[in-house]
């Protein structure tokens, strides 16, 4: 155990996986809130599409995910996400789309040299992988979308909870949803980056799902939600690294399973707990 | 295009078709898109745990559908929907990410799990097909008029039952499309070309037909440009359903004007 923590692929993976679950957290609190959540796992897996982008241009994963990321958010924008009605079609279209990007992009990296894991590595990340030059831009990622975030917490929480009260005050509705989507696709292209891009909704959704269940109170679900996610994330990673003594392959158990089966027991440990209060408190 | 080995996939194709347009109907109808997207890919976990223990993937694939289903409808109960759906959803992938990982994790079969091999059908796969196909119709017609009403009118005629039997109905037809075009476009099958027929036909029978009618000239131009060019089926499958949906906006936009 004591080799785990010296380990510098350890290090950084624990300090970008740490980094990646607050952003998440925060965005999760919204989009639990907007119920968005379907946003969120299309932007997802639409990223899966930049990460085998990213791989055949030879840049940094990250700004693959990014780049399809964010796309996406304009195109949902642009298809009318915004409207409640029809919300769901509008996002399936644009995933149906970005699915059909995927396949090929992957394709062609898949023929390219049939022996690489790109498919798995982009769709169920690895989080062992990352490199120290990644740093730098995922950290600064990070902190723009909590920066926008945290600057518009009070307006965008109004506009999420209540559309008529934000609309009367004047508040750019519009405009706040646009910001949120681009905040969003972020934090998405992030936590693909640490759990790969079809399991980032796990981290996006499920601590801050679970924080809601613990408080009604939007400031301190954020913290609630960022302590559960990095507590999944490191546990994760040291389940994953101890994991290499297990049967039956000895190869170890990929930490992004480990990460989402825990993630799932807290929310389902944060129901039971509300449904405990309740009833003490009735 | 059309040698012996390509008849199956052409027959399990059309089948498809018939299945993803009748039931993407109701699909687009209740705005239950998400759900239509979390079983087939969480059915992944099924299909890899299937090839890890050398047992038959379409029993893979249908023991990790229905699980899917019955969790959303359990976890629904207890919290929001959209939640439960993305929970379950990630949950069931990653048990599919584990799976591959132990069983060595070889790149190309994921790949075809993901996104579809046409080529691959043998006559053994037929025949489980052909019925699965047969019996997620038959329960379609089945809940047909409870459906129609409890999706037309969720309000004042909520039923969980109806609920969990469209869900079952999702699963089933699941399990029979995912071998050919992949956990991933099913979604774009069952989206596409019903969102394209409300666009242009209101009656609910009507509608069923030309979904199904688009459906049918998708996959078929699909598995013929994929043929002809090896790119990968699912590929011309999603890019073919966008297309049509943006036809079918376009209609709409100009026959409001």
């Amino acid at each position: 155990m004591h080799g785990f923590f010296a380990s510098p692929a350890v290090q950084l993976g624990a300090g970008i996986g740490a980094a990646v679950a607050i952003v998440a957290a925060t965005l999760g609190v919204f989009t639990v809130i907007r119920s968005q959540a379907f946003a969120g796992e299309s932007m997802g897996d639409i990223g899966t599409a930049g990460g085998a982008g990213a791989y055949l241009l030879s840049v940094g994963p990250v700004l693959g995910f990014a780049a399809a990321t964010t796309a996406a958010a304009a195109i949902m924008e642009l298809l009318g996400v915004q409207r409640a009605r029809g919300r769901d079609l509008v996002t399936g279209v644009v995933l149906g789309a970005g699915f059909a990007l995927s396949a090929l992009l992957l394709y062609v990296a898949t023929t390219d040299n049939t022996t690489s894991g790109t498919t798995s590595t982009v769709m169920f990340g690895s989080l062992f992988a990352l490199r120290s030059s990644d740093l730098a831009l995922t950290l600064s990622l990070a902190a723009i979308a909590l920066g926008v975030t945290l600057a518009l917490f009070r307006p965008l929480l109004l506009a999420s909870t209540d559309t008529d009260l934000a609309a009367a005050q004047g508040l750019p509705l519009r405009l706040l949803g646009f910001a949120y989507l681009l905040a969003l696709a972020i934090a998405v292209a992030l936590a693909a980056l640490t759990v790969g891009s079809i399991l980032s909704t796990a981290l996006l959704v499920g601590p801050a799902a679970t924080a809601l269940k613990l408080t009604d109170r939007p400031l301190r679900a954020v913290v609630y939600a960022s302590v559960i996610g990095i507590g999944a994330v490191w546990l994760g990673l040291v389940l994953a690294y101890d994991s290499y003594d297990w049967p039956p392959a000895h190869h170890g158990w990929p930490a992004s399973f480990f990460i989402v089966a825990l993630v799932l027991c807290a929310y389902l440990a944060g129901g039971g707990w509300r449904r405990w209060a309740d009833r003490r408190a009735a | 295009m059309f040698a012996p080995f390509m008849v199956n996939a052409w027959i399990v194709a059309t089948l498809v078709a018939i299945v993803a347009g009748a039931v993407g109907f109701f699909v687009v109808l209740r705005g239950s898109a998400f759900v239509a997207h979390a079983i087939p890919n969480g059915s992944f976990a099924g299909a890899a745990g299937a090839t890890l223990l050398g047992v038959n993937v379409l029993f893979g694939l249908g023991v990790c559908s229905l699980g899917g289903a019955l969790g959303i409808s359990a976890l629904t109960k207890r919290g929001r929907s959209d939640v439960a759906t993305a929970l379950t959803l990630a949950f069931l992938l990653a048990l599919g990410a584990l799976f591959l990982s132990l069983g060595g994790g070889y790149a190309p079969a994921v790949y075809s799990l993901l996104f579809g091999e046409v080529l691959g059908i043998s006559v053994s796969q037929l025949v489980p097909t052909v019925v699965l196909c047969l019996v997620s119709l038959a329960a379609l017609a089945l809940i047909y008029r409870p459906l129609l009403l409890n999706s037309a009118l969720p309000e004042s005629a909520p039923s969980s039952r109806v609920e969990l039997a469209f869900l079952l109905v999702i699963a089933l037809a699941t399990t029979m499309t995912v071998p050919v075009v992949g956990t991933t476009l099913i979604f774009s099958l069952l989206i596409g070309p019903a969102a394209t027929a409300r666009a242009f036909v209101s009656r609910p029978g009507v509608a069923i037909l030309v979904a199904i009618c688009i459906a049918l000239v998708i996959v078929w131009v699909a598995i013929g440009a994929s043929y002809l060019s090896g790119w990968p089926v699912g590929f011309f499958v999603g890019s073919l359903s966008a297309v049509a949906y943006a036809t079918g906006r376009a209609y709409s936009a100009l026959a409001s004007r």
